[in-house]
């Protein structure tokens, strides 16, 4: 087996496209599911300084994608990523928020990552980097399905993008499951309401936990828009979200729960940041 | 070569570059203290803190901590002191097994939070899982490590003091489990297990597996050269060690693979063929007609009944002015200590010794020496610290697979189980499907009880039949009964082997039956905790077992919670979706109705030295502490004088299986018994009176009594062939009569009781539950240790709390602690224990049992609870969002 810690992205893509190779960052993901040992070759891009941080400039927020989510936690971000901040709060314990990132959470694509909610909910971007050069798209594109993605064998995420325009407003994230801490979500919720004169100037809505993938509820935000922010939870329709999902029945809960719980979280997380 | 600063020190370690840091420090540097649950980063024991920040060592490559400081549980830091001392004083660690990760998180806190509030607290070891203490003590000593003095021992007597356990140092420390001891070069055991329910299967070629490089030996069910059937009830032992075809659960081991300790223990290429055969899972259809027989003499799935039957409860019901009728069905739970099974055998002599986590060393003893045909004295079981056991570890595991491996092998072994493994292979609590009625008359007077109970007993027997036994006794709850038809069938499947496990059946029972008089007394117009008390039983009454009881503590429980009902309920009162629930315990101490004595051995050397042989296993729950406040009063002498020795099968004499609820009163009695022979032959060679005061002085014994002062020169006594000059050791076997036919007799000698207030808030859109306080008041007969009584309390609630509203094991999918939910931090509320002392003439001081009646009024309390707040009557446990939403819908409808 090989192992490499490379302190340069161009190191990293180079030992990448030499032989193709597990990408470790945080482990959060990769030690759980190996077995006694970790085998195989292995690529750790944790020791690359550009990959961790999160830097501002007037086209957005740009946060490395080895960037850990305590130091998410602790960053001092405008409201339209609070829910981002929610999320990483509760991305396992604190020694997983310690370790796990929000690249390999993205990378890992499971229908439950805590962290991909709030970010389509402010229109994230992922940047890749091949040997080719950088690429990004829209995260709603780069998630093609469970544990699906749409990275290149020879690729790596560097970084995930929030365009100035979706870190406006204010952005709550809830998450339900059966106890307090370490939860596996049965559903949650992100939503992302910017105001406009009392009325909602644009809304971003997103469940995760319901579908194959994460996704964006189009038709409801659309319904939402020019809405008095007084009455918005009342405008949550069960029978619209449900329709948007497609949940499954799996030991945490039964499909039809799912959906009525996720419609109710909504209400209330749009409800909270309408308040 | 990976450098890291390790707790100071530099160190230097060449290992494969993606070892797990665990591996390194546990296995390559021999730093013990950080632990293993599940390599999965889901319970936080591996907690260490890299650079200052918190990390699961299990998920970190050890490439990755070069140059790093890293800080482990042996570090000696100022922060670690204070939160060592914190922990001893608040009783924060019971087991110990999650101690060293809790105490490094809660380093990482304190290190940039010096003085944190409970929801800091909380929070920040949201990612510790700890299965004994319920968490509160740990939050209440991290925001306590100010520099308060520990408390000195008394010199005095110290029945009834709140003495920090004996053991609490190693505690603190990271004490040795069973995977932290092994000797040198110990080969280590990996075991080929059933990947199906049932599944019938062929080796093929073992031999040229076993010569491959780095494996030394494979065994199969044909190497077993004694009895491979195995059952902690000798009548029903029926589990073999190894397999022979077919399995009949996910999870049986089928091989056992000995790998040279430099081997790579990987045995996805061992030959075995596979042929799945059809399951019975399904307990309902397993005991009807047509079904697959588990075990072909068992016909029905059968493996027994147990039944009380006391008047005539059909006509009694039909009289009845009230009557509600029930059903409740129970999951498969999981016992989920952090410690998976491990151990370490090897042969001294021509003794094959065997040091593992256990409950029952005498037994394990005894099972493993028949399973390789060797007398008992060539066995010899050295108990580990136990990082949890709450029943699993009564029934053994990898014993017998440790001791067949060091015995044909000659060298030394070790074997610890994977999370999955452990969670596959051991037992469980029964899933129990619960049916019946329960009557009453107009003045709200209980009249007749009748339940009809089906466990799922799995696979095997283990402790199948005292379910089935324990149930029928106990589902009246502590209510005088006057008619009773109870019956409870413990049905085989192809299911995990369900065992014991805190309350042997009780816990579910007490489920249906207290669920159930909530209805009653709604129905006879009572307020709940009243109907109770009304009912509830009293000194002279007599049980569905037709036993007079005496010292009965259930009254004195619900008086003292009445203040607090009153309150809750007016609270609750002026709040949307608060509710408030009770449900009451009892629960006989000991084996039903089967002798199960305790001995207990103290003896002096000629240098004046008391040493207390102490066989009970200390699995966290404090028979350390107890047994020994015991003996050193009932001798006479300072708690501080005792020396201990722990459960050795070659050291201490037998004090049975901690389990039952018996340690305390029956090995506490035997300690008593041991403690006052050895007063009373010291108080003979003085010529003095019990009223003589005892001290132990450089070789002299001074005895006191009014002015007179004699003094025993010990070196002037022989000794005897342990080195003793004065020597006691006596047993206690509680006395009991068997039950007959109809379940009747006097199964107990002493039984405890209890009650518990649950406070909660139930979210009615989402099917959640947020609970609030809950009180307990439980009679102890007396309080031996309050402060350890109190940590049984909070952990067993805990395990009350994850019965009610989360546990489902599942094989196969929830085989791991995040598919498998038991409590966090954030899912214990503050606990009120109020200790109750109505004395039991036949304990020790008067003290009673209390580790497992502390779980039983939890979940029903919860469940009636959540009727109060919404009318939802859940029936399916756990009581899952969405069970708890279908049952407000259904409510209102």
């Amino acid at each position: 087996m090989r192992y490499d810690r490379p302190t340069t992205l161009s190191d990293a893509l180079q030992m990448l496209s030499a032989a193709p190779r597990r990408i470790l960052a945080g482990g959060t993901d990769l030690y759980p599911s190996a077995g006694s040992t970790l085998t195989g070759d292995v690529l750790d891009l944790t020791a690359i300084a550009d990959l961790r941080g999160i830097t501002r400039d007037d086209t957005g927020l740009r946060i490395g994608a080895c960037t850990p989510w305590s130091d998410i936690v602790a960053a001092d971000l405008p409201m339209g990523l609070t829910a981002l901040q929610q999320a990483a709060l509760q991305v396992g314990g604190r020694q997983i928020q310690n370790a796990g990132t929000i690249g390999g959470n993205l990378c890992n694509a499971s229908p439950a990552a805590d962290g991909v909610p709030p970010l389509l909910a402010c229109n994230a971007r992922v940047e890749l980097s091949g040997p080719v050069g950088r690429r990004d798209m829209a995260l709603s594109d780069f998630l093609v399905g469970p544990r699906r993605t749409a990275l290149l064998p020879q690729e790596v995420m560097t970084a995930v993008m929030i365009p100035s325009t979706s870190l406006q407003g204010r952005s709550a994230f809830l998450k339900l499951g059966a106890r307090a801490y370490l939860v596996i979500s049965i559903a949650m919720v992100a939503v992302r309401i910017v105001p406009d004169a009392g009325r909602v100037g644009e809304a971003a809505l997103a469940i995760g936990a319901c579908s194959a993938t994460a996704t964006r509820l189009p038709a409801i935000e659309a319904a939402l828009i020019g809405a008095p922010l007084r009455s918005l939870a009342s405008r949550i329709r069960p029978a619209d979200v449900a329709a948007a999902l497609s949940p499954i029945d799996d030991i945490r809960a039964p499909a039809t729960y799912r959906a009525e719980a996720a419609a109710e979280l909504l209400s209330r997380a749009v409800a909270e940041v309408a308040s | 070569m990976i450098s890291f600063t390790l707790n100071g020190q530099t160190v230097s370690i060449d290992a494969p570059l993606t070892r797990r840091l665990t591996e390194v420090l546990r296995e390559d540097l021999g730093q013990t203290g950080t632990k293993v649950g599940c390599d999965a980063g889901d319970c936080g024991a591996c907690t260490v803190l890299v650079d200052g920040r918190g990390l699961c060592a299990c998920l970190i490559p050890v490439a990755r901590v070069q140059g790093a400081v890293v800080q482990t549980v042996e570090g000696e830091t100022p922060v670690l002191t204070r939160l060592r001392a914190a922990f001893l004083r608040h009783g924060a660690a019971q087991c110990g097994i999650c101690t060293p990760g809790m105490l490094m998180a809660a380093a990482e806190l304190l290190s940039h939070t010096p003085a944190p509030s409970l929801d800091q607290a909380e929070q920040a070891l949201g990612g510790v899982l700890c299965r004994c203490t319920g968490y509160r003590k740990i939050l209440a000593a991290v925001c306590d490590t100010g520099n308060a003095p520990s408390p000195a021992l008394p010199d005095g007597p110290v029945i009834g003091c709140r003495i920090p356990r004996l053991d609490g140092d190693a505690k603190v420390a990271g004490d040795s489990f069973g995977a932290d001891f092994a000797p040198e070069a110990a080969l280590v055991l990996r075991a080929v297990r059933s990947p199906h329910a049932h599944a019938a299967f062929a080796f093929g070629d073992l031999r040229s597996f076993a010569a491959r490089p780095g494996v030394a030996a494979v065994f199969t069910a044909a190497d077993i050269p004694g009895r491979n059937a195995f059952g902690v009830i000798p009548a029903f032992a029926d589990q073999p060690a190894l397999a022979p075809s077919p399995a009949r659960f996910r999870g049986e081991a089928v091989a056992l693979v000995a790998f040279e300790p430099w081997g790579d223990p990987d045995l996805s290429a061992f030959p075995i063929a596979w042929t799945p055969l059809p399951a019975e899972t399904d307990p309902a259809h397993a005991e009807g007609p047509g079904a697959a027989l588990v075990h072909a003499d068992r016909p029905g799935n059968r493996l027994t009944e147990g039944r009380v039957i006391k008047g005539d409860a059909a006509q009694a019901m039909a009289a009845s002015a009230h009557v509600v009728s029930g059903q409740i069905a129970t999951s498969f739970v999981e016992h989920a200590y952090i410690e998976p099974e491990a151990g370490a055998a090897w042969i001294e002599g021509d003794t094959l010794v065997i040091r593992a986590c256990t409950q029952a060393p005498m037994m394990d003893r005894d099972e493993t020496a028949a399973i390789l045909n060797l007398p008992l004295d060539r066995v010899r079981i050295i108990p580990s610290a136990v990082g949890g056991g709450f029943g699993s570890k009564l029934d053994i595991s990898l014993q017998p697979l440790l001791g067949l491996a060091a015995l044909k092998l000659g060298r030394p072994v070790r074997m610890t189980y994977s999370r999955a493994e452990s969670m596959a292979s051991t037992t469980k609590r029964h899933p129990a499907h619960m049916v019946g009625q329960i009557g009453c008359d107009a003045q709200g007077r209980i009249t007749a009880v009748a339940f009809e109970g089906r466990f799922d007993t799995g696979a095997y027997a283990s402790w199948g039949p005292t379910v089935a036994n324990r149930v029928p006794v106990h589902v009246t709850g502590p209510y005088c009964t006057p008619h009773v038809t109870a019956r409870a069938r413990a049905i085989h499947t192809h299911g995990p082997v369900s065992g014991a496990f805190r309350g042997f059946g009780v816990p579910q029972a007490a489920i249906w039956q207290e669920t159930l008089f909530d209805r009653l007394a709604d129905q006879a117009g009572i307020d709940r905790l009243e109907f109770r008390l009304l009912n509830a039983l009293r000194d002279g009454d007599v049980t569905a077992t037709g036993q007079v009881l005496q010292a009965t503590g259930i009254h004195a429980c619900l008086q003292a919670l009445r203040p607090h009902w009153k309150r809750a309920l007016a609270e609750a009162q002026a709040v949307p979706g608060r509710g408030v629930g009770i449900a009451s315990c009892w629960y006989g101490c000991g084996n039903t109705s089967l002798p199960n004595p305790s001995t207990i051995r103290i003896g002096i050397t000629p240098a004046g030295e008391v040493v207390l042989h102490q066989g009970a296993t200390d699995i966290g729950q404090g028979s350390n502490t107890v047994i020994s406040q015991i003996a050193a009063d009932a001798l006479g002498v300072p708690l501080t004088r005792l020396r201990l020795i722990g459960p050795d099968t070659a050291l201490t004499p037998d004090a049975g299986k901690t389990s039952a609820s018996r340690q305390t009163f029956v090995t506490g009695r035997a300690a008593m018994a041991a403690g006052q022979a050895l007063r009373a032959a010291i108080l003979r060679l003085a010529n003095a009176s019990d009223a003589a005061k005892l001290a132990l002085d450089h070789g002299r014994i001074s005895v006191t009594e009014g002015g007179t002062r004699r003094e025993i020169d010990l070196a002037t006594l022989a000794t005897d062939s342990m080195g003793y000059v004065l020597q006691a050791e006596e047993s206690y076997d509680p006395p009991t009569a068997p039950l007959d036919a109809n379940g009747q007799g006097k199964p107990y000698a002493v039984y405890g009781y209890g009650a518990q207030i649950v406070e909660l808030s139930v979210d009615d859109r989402l099917g959640t539950v947020r609970l609030h306080k809950i009180t307990a008041a439980h009679d102890v007969g007396r309080a031996i240790n309050p402060l350890l009584a109190e940590g049984q309390i909070e952990g067993g609630i805990a395990q009350g709390i994850g019965l009610a509203l989360m546990e489902e094991y599942i094989s196969g999918r929830t085989d791991n602690l995040h598919d498998y939910l038991i409590p966090t931090t954030g899912d214990v509320p503050p606990i009120e224990s109020l200790l109750v002392e109505v004395p039991d003439p036949e304990g020790p001081m008067g003290a009673k049992g209390l580790g497992e009646h502390v779980l039983i009024p939890t979940a029903p309390a919860i469940l009636n609870a959540i009727r109060h707040a919404t009318g939802a009557e859940v029936t399916e446990l756990p009581a899952l969002p969405h069970r708890i939403l279908a049952a407000i819908k259904a409510a209102r409808r």
